[in-house]
Protein backbone atom coordinates (compact mmCIF):
# COMPACT_ATOMS: atom_id res chain seq x y z
CA UNK A 1 0.00 0.00 0.00
CA UNK A 2 3.05 1.96 0.24
CA UNK A 3 3.47 2.41 -3.47
CA UNK A 4 -0.38 4.15 -3.26
CA UNK A 5 0.83 6.55 -0.26
CA UNK A 6 4.16 7.56 -2.27
CA UNK A 7 2.11 7.78 -5.39
CA UNK A 8 -0.80 10.63 -3.83
CA UNK A 9 1.90 12.53 -2.12
CA UNK A 10 3.44 13.26 -5.31
CA UNK A 11 0.17 14.07 -6.70
CA UNK A 12 -0.49 16.33 -4.13
CA UNK A 13 2.79 18.11 -4.21
CA UNK A 14 2.69 18.77 -8.39
CA UNK A 15 -1.05 19.35 -7.76
CA UNK A 16 0.02 22.49 -5.29
CA UNK A 17 2.90 23.82 -6.83
CA UNK A 18 2.20 23.59 -10.74
CA UNK A 19 -0.44 25.11 -12.87
CA UNK A 20 -1.37 22.54 -15.64
CA UNK A 21 -0.56 23.40 -19.05
CA UNK A 22 -3.32 24.56 -20.39
CA UNK A 23 -3.96 26.93 -17.52
CA UNK A 24 -1.09 28.08 -17.81
CA UNK A 25 -1.14 28.67 -21.48
CA UNK A 26 -4.79 30.74 -21.38
CA UNK A 27 -2.48 32.42 -18.77
CA UNK A 28 -0.16 33.69 -20.91
CA UNK A 29 -2.65 33.97 -23.62
CA UNK A 30 -4.44 36.86 -21.78
CA UNK A 31 -1.38 38.62 -20.86
CA UNK A 32 -0.30 39.08 -24.51
CA UNK A 33 -4.39 40.52 -24.91
CA UNK A 34 -3.75 42.89 -22.09
CA UNK A 35 -2.79 46.31 -23.14
CA UNK A 36 0.82 46.62 -22.91
CA UNK A 37 1.35 48.97 -19.56
CA UNK A 38 -1.48 48.92 -17.63
CA UNK A 39 -2.07 47.53 -14.53
CA UNK A 40 -3.53 44.67 -15.72
CA UNK A 41 -0.87 43.32 -17.62
CA UNK A 42 1.28 44.42 -14.44
CA UNK A 43 -0.72 41.92 -12.71
CA UNK A 44 -1.29 38.77 -15.00
CA UNK A 45 2.96 39.42 -15.50
CA UNK A 46 3.23 38.57 -11.64
CA UNK A 47 0.79 36.04 -11.54
CA UNK A 48 3.11 34.21 -14.38
CA UNK A 49 6.02 35.08 -12.59
CA UNK A 50 4.64 33.10 -9.56
CA UNK A 51 3.32 30.41 -11.26
CA UNK A 52 7.34 30.41 -12.43
CA UNK A 53 8.69 30.42 -9.24
CA UNK A 54 5.98 28.10 -7.15
CA UNK A 55 7.32 25.67 -9.85
CA UNK A 56 10.71 25.98 -9.85
CA UNK A 57 11.01 25.83 -5.64
CA UNK A 58 8.39 23.48 -5.57
CA UNK A 59 6.21 26.07 -2.96
CA UNK A 60 2.99 26.25 -2.76
CA UNK A 61 1.59 28.51 -6.18
CA UNK A 62 -1.41 30.21 -3.55
CA UNK A 63 -0.68 30.01 0.24
CA UNK A 64 -4.46 29.14 0.50
CA UNK A 65 -3.92 25.56 -0.64
CA UNK A 66 -7.57 24.96 -0.40
CA UNK A 67 -10.53 22.35 -0.36
CA UNK A 68 -9.09 18.96 -1.19
CA UNK A 69 -11.36 17.12 -3.83
CA UNK A 70 -10.38 13.51 -4.96
CA UNK A 71 -12.01 12.06 -7.76
CA UNK A 72 -11.36 8.65 -8.93
CA UNK A 73 -12.39 6.42 -10.83
CA UNK A 74 -11.61 2.63 -9.29
CA UNK A 75 -12.03 -0.45 -11.14
CA UNK A 76 -14.69 -2.67 -9.79
CA UNK A 77 -14.06 -4.30 -6.54
CA UNK A 78 -11.47 -1.98 -5.48
CA UNK A 79 -11.60 -1.01 -1.72
CA UNK A 80 -12.69 2.17 -1.98
CA UNK A 81 -12.32 2.27 2.13
CA UNK A 82 -8.23 1.35 2.25
CA UNK A 83 -8.39 3.69 -0.44
CA UNK A 84 -9.37 6.42 1.56
CA UNK A 85 -7.47 5.73 4.61
CA UNK A 86 -4.03 5.63 2.41
CA UNK A 87 -5.29 9.10 0.63
CA UNK A 88 -6.31 10.60 4.40
CA UNK A 89 -2.27 9.82 5.80
CA UNK A 90 -0.89 10.89 2.16
CA UNK A 91 -2.67 14.45 2.77
CA UNK A 92 -1.13 14.69 6.71
CA UNK A 93 2.32 13.72 4.97
CA UNK A 94 2.01 16.26 2.62
CA UNK A 95 0.73 18.51 4.95
CA UNK A 96 3.72 18.24 7.66
CA UNK A 97 5.91 18.47 4.27
CA UNK A 98 4.74 22.20 3.46
CA UNK A 99 2.74 21.00 0.53
CA UNK A 100 -0.44 22.00 1.90
CA UNK A 101 -1.08 24.46 4.50
CA UNK A 102 -2.33 23.41 7.69
CA UNK A 103 -5.91 24.58 6.02
CA UNK A 104 -8.89 22.79 8.13
CA UNK A 105 -11.17 23.95 10.98
CA UNK A 106 -12.79 22.03 12.88
CA UNK A 107 -16.36 24.10 12.68
CA UNK A 108 -17.84 23.75 16.11
CA UNK A 109 -14.55 24.47 17.95
CA UNK A 110 -12.46 26.68 16.03
CA UNK A 111 -9.60 24.25 16.40
CA UNK A 112 -7.25 23.71 13.66
CA UNK A 113 -5.30 20.64 14.40
CA UNK A 114 -2.90 20.65 11.47
CA UNK A 115 -3.57 17.60 9.61
CA UNK A 116 -6.36 18.80 7.20
CA UNK A 117 -7.90 15.41 8.00
CA UNK A 118 -11.75 15.51 9.56
CA UNK A 119 -14.90 15.37 8.74
CA UNK A 120 -15.60 16.15 5.16
CA UNK A 121 -11.61 16.85 4.65
CA UNK A 122 -10.63 15.72 2.22
CA UNK A 123 -13.56 14.82 0.18
CA UNK A 124 -14.02 11.96 -2.12
CA UNK A 125 -16.06 11.17 -5.14
CA UNK A 126 -15.78 7.57 -6.39
CA UNK A 127 -17.01 6.37 -9.73
CA UNK A 128 -16.61 2.77 -10.99
CA UNK A 129 -14.76 1.91 -14.38
CA UNK A 130 -14.38 -1.84 -16.60
CA UNK A 131 -10.42 -1.39 -16.40
CA UNK A 132 -7.71 -2.43 -14.12
CA UNK A 133 -6.14 1.01 -13.71
CA UNK A 134 -7.07 3.67 -11.36
CA UNK A 135 -7.57 7.25 -12.06
CA UNK A 136 -7.12 10.24 -9.50
CA UNK A 137 -7.79 13.73 -10.31
CA UNK A 138 -7.10 16.21 -7.48
CA UNK A 139 -8.46 19.67 -7.65
CA UNK A 140 -6.70 22.14 -4.63
CA UNK A 141 -9.97 24.96 -4.55
CA UNK A 142 -9.41 27.92 -2.73
CA UNK A 143 -11.99 29.93 0.01
CA UNK A 144 -11.83 33.30 -1.89
CA UNK A 145 -13.13 32.10 -4.87
CA UNK A 146 -15.21 29.36 -3.17
CA UNK A 147 -16.80 31.96 -1.27
CA UNK A 148 -18.18 33.88 -4.43
CA UNK A 149 -19.52 30.81 -5.84
CA UNK A 150 -23.60 31.63 -5.75
CA UNK A 151 -27.06 29.67 -6.59
CA UNK A 152 -29.70 31.33 -8.50
CA UNK A 153 -33.43 29.90 -8.25
CA UNK A 154 -35.39 30.91 -11.62
CA UNK A 155 -37.40 32.72 -12.03
CA UNK A 156 -35.23 35.24 -10.42
CA UNK A 157 -37.37 38.66 -10.81
CA UNK A 158 -34.44 41.02 -10.17
CA UNK A 159 -32.89 39.73 -12.93
CA UNK A 160 -35.84 39.57 -15.25
CA UNK A 161 -34.43 35.52 -15.60
CA UNK A 162 -37.13 33.24 -16.45
CA UNK A 163 -36.63 29.41 -16.50
CA UNK A 164 -34.87 29.09 -20.14
CA UNK A 165 -31.31 29.15 -21.31
CA UNK A 166 -31.53 33.43 -21.49
CA UNK A 167 -32.12 32.87 -17.50
CA UNK A 168 -29.50 31.07 -16.65
CA UNK A 169 -27.22 34.02 -19.31
CA UNK A 170 -28.44 36.56 -17.10
CA UNK A 171 -27.83 34.48 -13.59
CA UNK A 172 -24.19 33.69 -14.75
CA UNK A 173 -23.76 36.97 -15.85
CA UNK A 174 -24.51 38.53 -12.28
CA UNK A 175 -22.06 35.95 -10.53
CA UNK A 176 -19.93 37.24 -12.80
CA UNK A 177 -20.91 40.94 -11.81
CA UNK A 178 -20.78 40.16 -8.11
CA UNK A 179 -17.67 38.31 -8.11
CA UNK A 180 -15.40 41.04 -10.02
CA UNK A 181 -12.04 41.87 -7.28
CA UNK A 182 -13.06 39.03 -5.03
CA UNK A 183 -11.80 35.58 -5.96
CA UNK A 184 -8.75 36.53 -7.56
CA UNK A 185 -9.22 36.69 -11.11
CA UNK A 186 -9.24 35.86 -13.92
CA UNK A 187 -11.28 32.92 -13.12
CA UNK A 188 -13.33 29.96 -14.57
CA UNK A 189 -16.85 29.35 -14.21
CA UNK A 190 -17.81 25.91 -13.71
CA UNK A 191 -21.49 25.53 -13.65
CA UNK A 192 -24.30 23.57 -13.48
CA UNK A 193 -28.05 23.84 -15.00
CA UNK A 194 -30.05 21.74 -12.95
CA UNK A 195 -30.38 18.98 -10.23
CA UNK A 196 -30.96 19.77 -6.57
CA UNK A 197 -28.83 22.08 -4.25
CA UNK A 198 -26.21 19.67 -3.74
CA UNK A 199 -25.67 18.06 -6.78
CA UNK A 200 -26.02 21.06 -9.29
CA UNK A 201 -23.08 22.29 -7.20
CA UNK A 202 -21.23 19.10 -7.06
CA UNK A 203 -21.94 18.96 -10.93
CA UNK A 204 -20.72 22.40 -11.30
CA UNK A 205 -17.64 21.48 -9.64
CA UNK A 206 -16.98 18.73 -11.96
CA UNK A 207 -16.68 21.27 -14.34
CA UNK A 208 -13.06 21.92 -13.52
CA UNK A 209 -11.96 18.34 -14.24
CA UNK A 210 -12.45 19.75 -18.06
CA UNK A 211 -9.50 21.34 -19.86
CA UNK A 212 -9.35 25.37 -20.91
CA UNK A 213 -9.81 25.21 -24.42
CA UNK A 214 -12.09 21.69 -25.04
CA UNK A 215 -15.54 22.36 -26.65
CA UNK A 216 -19.12 21.08 -24.98
CA UNK A 217 -20.27 18.79 -26.97
CA UNK A 218 -23.73 19.60 -26.42
CA UNK A 219 -24.39 22.33 -29.14
CA UNK A 220 -26.97 24.77 -26.58
CA UNK A 221 -24.43 24.51 -24.09
CA UNK A 222 -21.13 24.93 -25.76
CA UNK A 223 -22.84 28.18 -27.45
CA UNK A 224 -23.88 29.80 -24.29
CA UNK A 225 -20.00 29.19 -22.68
CA UNK A 226 -18.92 30.88 -26.08
CA UNK A 227 -21.24 33.70 -25.21
CA UNK A 228 -20.60 34.27 -21.70
CA UNK A 229 -17.02 33.91 -21.70
CA UNK A 230 -16.93 36.81 -24.93
CA UNK A 231 -19.67 38.93 -22.74
CA UNK A 232 -17.67 38.69 -19.52
CA UNK A 233 -14.26 39.98 -21.09
CA UNK A 234 -16.22 42.83 -22.78
CA UNK A 235 -17.50 44.05 -19.20
CA UNK A 236 -13.88 45.45 -18.53
CA UNK A 237 -13.78 44.00 -15.22
CA UNK A 238 -9.95 42.62 -15.88
CA UNK A 239 -7.31 40.78 -13.49
CA UNK A 240 -7.81 41.32 -9.87
CA UNK A 241 -11.04 43.61 -10.97
CA UNK A 242 -8.42 46.32 -12.01
CA UNK A 243 -9.81 47.04 -15.49
CA UNK A 244 -8.62 45.13 -17.77
CA UNK A 245 -10.06 42.53 -21.10
CA UNK A 246 -9.28 39.62 -19.65
CA UNK A 247 -12.30 39.00 -16.39
CA UNK A 248 -12.32 35.08 -17.60
CA UNK A 249 -10.20 32.09 -18.43
CA UNK A 250 -12.71 29.83 -19.71
CA UNK A 251 -16.49 28.93 -18.89
CA UNK A 252 -18.03 25.37 -18.67
CA UNK A 253 -21.30 24.52 -18.39
CA UNK A 254 -23.19 21.25 -18.08
CA UNK A 255 -27.12 20.12 -17.40
CA UNK A 256 -28.67 17.93 -15.23
CA UNK A 257 -32.26 16.98 -14.63
CA UNK A 258 -34.55 19.06 -12.30
CA UNK A 259 -37.38 18.59 -10.81
CA UNK A 260 -40.51 20.33 -12.30
CA UNK A 261 -40.71 22.54 -8.48
CA UNK A 262 -37.13 23.50 -8.94
CA UNK A 263 -34.80 25.24 -11.66
CA UNK A 264 -31.19 26.43 -10.13
CA UNK A 265 -28.24 27.64 -12.00
CA UNK A 266 -25.22 26.82 -9.76
CA UNK A 267 -22.12 28.64 -10.31
CA UNK A 268 -18.24 27.14 -8.67
CA UNK A 269 -15.52 30.06 -9.57
CA UNK A 270 -12.16 29.23 -9.88
CA UNK A 271 -9.47 31.53 -8.97
CA UNK A 272 -6.49 31.58 -11.54
CA UNK A 273 -4.59 29.59 -9.10
CA UNK A 274 -6.71 26.65 -10.50
CA UNK A 275 -4.58 23.90 -9.30
CA UNK A 276 -5.67 20.58 -10.94
CA UNK A 277 -4.12 17.65 -11.94
CA UNK A 278 -4.15 14.07 -12.07
CA UNK A 279 -2.89 10.38 -12.83
CA UNK A 280 -3.41 6.93 -14.24
CA UNK A 281 -2.02 4.44 -11.19
CA UNK A 282 -0.78 0.60 -11.95
CA UNK A 283 -2.59 -2.44 -10.33
CA UNK A 284 0.63 -2.08 -7.54
CA UNK A 285 -0.06 1.83 -7.40
CA UNK A 286 2.49 3.22 -8.86
CA UNK A 287 2.17 6.23 -11.19
CA UNK A 288 2.07 5.04 -14.48
CA UNK A 289 1.30 8.30 -16.43
CA UNK A 290 -0.74 11.55 -16.03
CA UNK A 291 -3.53 12.85 -16.99
CA UNK A 292 -3.36 16.64 -17.68
CA UNK B 1 6.06 52.74 -10.95
CA UNK B 2 6.48 55.06 -7.98
CA UNK B 3 9.12 53.83 -5.70
CA UNK B 4 7.39 54.41 -1.96
CA UNK B 5 10.05 53.82 0.84
CA UNK B 6 10.32 54.83 4.22
CA UNK B 7 9.09 57.15 5.54
CA UNK B 8 5.54 57.09 4.34
CA UNK B 9 4.65 60.44 5.29
CA UNK B 10 1.09 62.10 4.87
CA UNK B 11 2.78 64.09 1.98
CA UNK B 12 3.77 61.18 0.19
CA UNK B 13 0.60 59.14 0.81
CA UNK B 14 -1.27 62.04 -0.32
CA UNK B 15 0.27 62.17 -4.00
CA UNK B 16 -1.16 59.10 -4.58
CA UNK B 17 -3.71 58.37 -7.06
CA UNK B 18 -6.15 55.57 -8.12
CA UNK B 19 -4.24 53.25 -10.62
CA UNK B 20 -0.84 54.19 -9.57
CA UNK B 21 1.72 51.06 -9.58
CA UNK B 22 4.00 51.44 -6.48
CA UNK B 23 7.15 49.71 -5.13
CA UNK B 24 6.90 49.52 -1.52
CA UNK B 25 9.85 49.14 -0.09
CA UNK B 26 10.45 49.54 3.98
CA UNK B 27 8.97 48.43 7.09
CA UNK B 28 5.02 46.97 7.01
CA UNK B 29 2.88 45.24 9.52
CA UNK B 30 0.97 42.17 9.21
CA UNK B 31 -2.21 42.36 10.76
CA UNK B 32 -5.73 40.16 10.47
CA UNK B 33 -8.76 39.41 11.74
CA UNK B 34 -7.40 39.02 15.09
CA UNK B 35 -5.72 42.07 15.47
CA UNK B 36 -7.97 44.34 14.08
CA UNK B 37 -10.78 43.12 16.18
CA UNK B 38 -8.32 43.61 19.78
CA UNK B 39 -6.77 46.65 18.72
CA UNK B 40 -10.59 47.84 17.61
CA UNK B 41 -11.84 46.87 21.23
CA UNK B 42 -9.12 49.20 22.69
CA UNK B 43 -6.16 46.68 22.71
CA UNK B 44 -2.92 48.13 23.07
CA UNK B 45 0.42 47.55 21.28
CA UNK B 46 3.19 45.96 22.70
CA UNK B 47 5.58 48.37 24.08
CA UNK B 48 7.91 50.11 22.03
CA UNK B 49 5.71 49.34 18.67
CA UNK B 50 3.58 51.76 16.68
CA UNK B 51 2.11 51.86 13.23
CA UNK B 52 2.05 55.67 13.21
CA UNK B 53 2.93 56.50 9.74
CA UNK B 54 3.62 52.96 8.98
CA UNK B 55 1.94 50.51 6.84
CA UNK B 56 -0.62 47.19 7.70
CA UNK B 57 -0.74 44.42 5.47
CA UNK B 58 -4.02 42.04 5.52
CA UNK B 59 -2.01 38.70 5.24
CA UNK B 60 -1.10 35.56 7.20
CA UNK B 61 1.70 34.62 6.28
CA UNK B 62 3.77 31.31 6.13
CA UNK B 63 6.81 31.58 8.31
CA UNK B 64 9.34 28.70 9.34
CA UNK B 65 12.48 28.66 11.49
CA UNK B 66 15.51 27.87 9.25
CA UNK B 67 18.31 26.22 10.29
CA UNK B 68 19.83 29.18 12.01
CA UNK B 69 17.05 29.66 14.24
CA UNK B 70 16.30 32.67 11.85
CA UNK B 71 12.41 33.37 10.70
CA UNK B 72 11.74 32.77 7.01
CA UNK B 73 8.96 33.82 5.33
CA UNK B 74 7.73 30.99 2.95
CA UNK B 75 4.25 32.15 1.09
CA UNK B 76 2.84 35.64 1.97
CA UNK B 77 -0.08 36.93 -0.09
CA UNK B 78 -2.80 39.13 0.67
CA UNK B 79 -5.99 38.06 2.11
CA UNK B 80 -9.59 39.24 1.83
CA UNK B 81 -9.80 43.10 3.27
CA UNK B 82 -13.24 43.48 2.92
CA UNK B 83 -13.48 41.56 6.46
CA UNK B 84 -12.01 44.22 8.05
CA UNK B 85 -14.25 46.73 7.04
CA UNK B 86 -16.22 47.44 10.71
CA UNK B 87 -12.54 47.87 12.13
CA UNK B 88 -10.55 49.88 9.46
CA UNK B 89 -11.55 53.58 9.84
CA UNK B 90 -11.46 53.59 13.73
CA UNK B 91 -7.51 51.94 13.49
CA UNK B 92 -6.14 54.16 10.82
CA UNK B 93 -7.56 57.21 12.61
CA UNK B 94 -6.40 56.00 16.08
CA UNK B 95 -2.94 54.42 15.07
CA UNK B 96 -2.12 57.00 12.24
CA UNK B 97 -2.01 54.19 9.84
CA UNK B 98 -0.69 56.12 6.75
CA UNK B 99 -1.36 52.80 4.09
CA UNK B 100 -3.22 49.37 4.35
CA UNK B 101 -2.39 46.47 1.94
CA UNK B 102 -4.72 43.75 0.64
CA UNK B 103 -7.11 42.44 -1.52
CA UNK B 104 -10.57 43.15 -2.68
CA UNK B 105 -11.01 46.50 -1.25
CA UNK B 106 -12.45 48.05 1.13
CA UNK B 107 -16.05 50.02 1.77
CA UNK B 108 -16.86 53.52 1.85
CA UNK B 109 -15.87 53.98 5.49
CA UNK B 110 -12.57 53.14 4.60
CA UNK B 111 -12.60 55.33 2.05
CA UNK B 112 -13.52 58.32 4.06
CA UNK B 113 -10.88 57.19 6.50
CA UNK B 114 -7.99 57.56 4.21
CA UNK B 115 -9.43 60.90 2.62
CA UNK B 116 -9.71 62.39 6.38
CA UNK B 117 -6.60 60.98 8.04
CA UNK B 118 -4.02 60.57 4.59
CA UNK B 119 -4.32 56.94 4.00
CA UNK B 120 -4.21 54.73 1.01
CA UNK B 121 -4.98 51.40 0.03
CA UNK B 122 -2.70 49.47 -1.98
CA UNK B 123 -3.95 46.32 -3.51
CA UNK B 124 -1.73 43.57 -4.08
CA UNK B 125 -2.01 40.66 -6.43
CA UNK B 126 -4.01 37.90 -4.87
CA UNK B 127 -2.75 34.31 -4.87
CA UNK B 128 1.04 35.89 -5.78
CA UNK B 129 2.14 34.22 -2.63
CA UNK B 130 6.07 33.35 -3.48
CA UNK B 131 6.40 36.18 -6.12
CA UNK B 132 5.35 38.70 -2.22
CA UNK B 133 7.26 36.26 -0.23
CA UNK B 134 10.90 37.33 -2.20
CA UNK B 135 10.46 40.51 -1.73
CA UNK B 136 10.25 40.38 1.67
CA UNK B 137 13.77 40.65 3.16
CA UNK B 138 13.44 39.91 7.18
CA UNK B 139 11.54 39.35 9.42
CA UNK B 140 12.54 41.93 12.33
CA UNK B 141 10.02 40.86 14.99
CA UNK B 142 6.68 39.40 15.91
CA UNK B 143 3.99 40.34 18.45
CA UNK B 144 1.19 38.45 19.94
CA UNK B 145 2.44 35.06 18.30
CA UNK B 146 1.48 33.00 21.33
CA UNK B 147 -1.79 34.77 21.84
CA UNK B 148 -2.93 34.93 18.08
CA UNK B 149 -1.09 32.03 16.51
CA UNK B 150 1.14 32.55 13.46
CA UNK B 151 -1.03 33.73 10.86
CA UNK B 152 -2.54 36.28 13.08
CA UNK B 153 0.30 37.14 14.95
CA UNK B 154 1.81 40.99 14.34
CA UNK B 155 4.57 40.00 11.92
CA UNK B 156 7.01 43.03 11.44
CA UNK B 157 8.54 43.01 8.15
CA UNK B 158 11.44 44.43 6.05
CA UNK B 159 10.05 44.20 2.41
CA UNK B 160 11.57 45.78 -0.71
CA UNK B 161 9.59 46.74 -4.05
CA UNK B 162 6.82 45.10 -2.83
CA UNK B 163 4.49 45.36 -6.05
CA UNK B 164 1.11 46.67 -5.36
CA UNK B 165 -1.68 49.02 -6.85
CA UNK B 166 -3.33 52.03 -5.28
CA UNK B 167 -7.32 51.27 -5.68
CA UNK B 168 -8.06 53.61 -3.13
CA UNK B 169 -6.72 57.06 -2.66
CA UNK B 170 -6.71 59.95 -0.18
CA UNK B 171 -8.72 62.19 -2.56
CA UNK B 172 -11.67 59.72 -2.34
CA UNK B 173 -11.50 58.00 -5.46
CA UNK B 174 -12.06 54.13 -5.52
CA UNK B 175 -11.08 51.99 -8.15
CA UNK B 176 -13.28 49.34 -7.00
CA UNK B 177 -15.97 51.61 -7.33
CA UNK B 178 -15.21 52.78 -10.39
CA UNK B 179 -15.07 49.32 -12.09
CA UNK B 180 -18.43 48.13 -10.69
CA UNK B 181 -20.13 50.83 -12.12
CA UNK B 182 -19.27 51.01 -15.49
CA UNK B 183 -19.15 46.57 -15.77
CA UNK B 184 -22.84 47.24 -14.81
CA UNK B 185 -23.47 49.49 -17.18
CA UNK B 186 -21.79 47.73 -19.79
CA UNK B 187 -23.38 44.62 -18.67
CA UNK B 188 -27.17 46.25 -19.09
CA UNK B 189 -25.95 46.65 -22.67
CA UNK B 190 -25.39 42.73 -23.18
CA UNK B 191 -28.56 41.84 -21.88
S1 LIG C 1 -8.82 32.81 -4.31
FE1 LIG C 1 -7.26 31.42 -5.13
S2 LIG C 1 -5.49 32.71 -5.63
FE2 LIG C 1 -6.85 33.89 -4.31
S3 LIG C 1 -6.03 33.59 -2.26
FE3 LIG C 1 -7.66 32.07 -2.57
S4 LIG C 1 -6.64 30.23 -3.39
FE4 LIG C 1 -5.22 31.93 -3.56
Amino acid sequence: MNALQDSLIELIRRTSAEIPDDVRQAILDSLEREKKGTIAESAMKIIERNIALAKQKSQPICQDTGSILFYVDSPVGMDQMRFEDTACLAVKKATKLGYLRQNSVDSLTGINDGTNVGPGSPTFHFHQQRSDRINVRLVLKGGGCENVGAQYSLPNEKLKANRDLDGCRKAILDAVLQAQGRGCGPGILGVCIGGDRATGYEFSKRQFLRLIPDRNPVPELDTLEQDILKTANDLGIGPMGFGGRTTLLGVKICAINRLPASFFVSISYMCWAYRRLGVTLDAEGKIAGWLY
Amino acid sequence: MINLSFPFTEEKIRALNVRDEVALSGVVFTGRDAVHKYLHEGGRLPPGVSLRDGILYHCGPVVLKDEQGDWKVTAAGPTTSIREEPYQAQIIKDFGIRGVIGKGGMGDRTLAACKEFGCAYLHAVGGAAQVLAECIRKVRAVYFLEKFGSPEAIWELEVEDFPAVVTMDSKGHSLHREIFATSQAELAKHL
